[in-house]
């Protein structure tokens, strides 16, 4: 079921999501998305090119960060639009991992198209990792 | 690199087959926890034919077909100094387990910011009789040297 438009208000915020991030969430995405660049797995090669240490995929974060409008909406086919900017790097220690805060308000109500563009927030380390990180909701 | 490759375009013949325990392990490695990526009778009660993909799961989709242009040595691209720099999808209908998919690159803009070589490339996803199902804006920054 979708989200009522009509329930909807700008500003409104959706409930928060916390991630936790560790190598093995990495190997993970790694498998099931095809990216097995080793600055995401190997620190040696991490360091080597000026990280300070293993890093997230970019768009591991990024997909982990919808999460907040899809935990929300119950379906990711309600998401028509999504897209970010990357900011900053989410460095991924071993073995303490990385702790992501993903929260989201409803940034504006399409009323003709019937859509609400929410916007997220994602949080590392106490900065925002994302930029411009806008969902496009279909509703009800 | 070249901007002669500005405009063009790069169709991946070999079409993209999307199985049922790849999207269950994408959803997986991303935290979508919505019953519709994983239980099929679910997914069917709410009026899609098959599990629906993640939002992000376009990125796996075209991850080929995206390689296949960057890596072309003419294009000039120096891969150990590239970041991602922006992302942006656009669904004109969700991705289904099932599905038939092609996928073709277009370079829509090669320039240079403050030193740094960026492109970007717009990957349309189309099913098997033409009809568009996903477009993937990406945007990757070749840091200066």
């Amino acid at each position: 079921m979708s989200i009522a438009l009509a329930e909807l208000t700008v500003g409104a915020a959706l409930p928060a999501v916390s991630v936790h991030l560790d190598r093995a969430a990495l190997v993970k995405y790694a498998g099931a998305s095809g990216d097995f660049n080793p600055i995401h797995w190997n620190a040696r090669i991490a360091t080597a090119v000026g990280l300070p240490d293993v890093i997230a995929h970019g768009m591991l974060t990024m997909a982990q960060a919808v999460t907040v409008v899809t935990r929300w909406t119950g379906d990711p086919a309600d998401v028509l639009e999504y897209g970010v900017r990357f900011t900053r790097p989410v460095v991924v220690a071993d073995p303490d991992g990385a702790e992501l805060t993903i929260t989201a308000v409803v940034g504006a109500l399409d009323t003709e198209a019937r859509t609400a563009r929410i916007d997220i927030t994602a949080t590392f380390d106490g900065k925002t990792v994302l930029g411009k990180a806008r969902a496009v909701v279909r509703c009800r | 690199m070249d901007a002669a490759f500005i405009g063009r375009v790069f169709p991946l013949d070999e079409p993209y087959l999307v199985g049922r325990e790849k999207l269950r392990e994408f959803a997986a490695a991303v935290g979508e926890l919505a019953p519709v990526c994983h239980d099929v009778d679910v997914a069917r009660a709410a009026g899609h034919s098959d599990l629906v993909a993640p939002v992000t799961f376009t990125i796996a989709v075209i991850a080929a077909a995206q390689d296949a242009v960057l890596f072309d040595p003419a294009l000039g691209l120096d891969f150990s100094r590239v970041v991602h720099g922006e992302q942006r999808f656009v669904h004109h209908r969700s991705i289904v387990a099932g599905d038939t998919l092609l996928r073709t690159v277009h370079i829509d803009a090669i320039r240079v910011a403050a030193g740094n070589d960026i492109i970007s490339l717009r990957t349309e996803v189309t099913a098997a009789d033409g009809a568009a199902v996903s477009t993937a804006f990406s945007t990757l920054v070749s840091r200066a040297a």
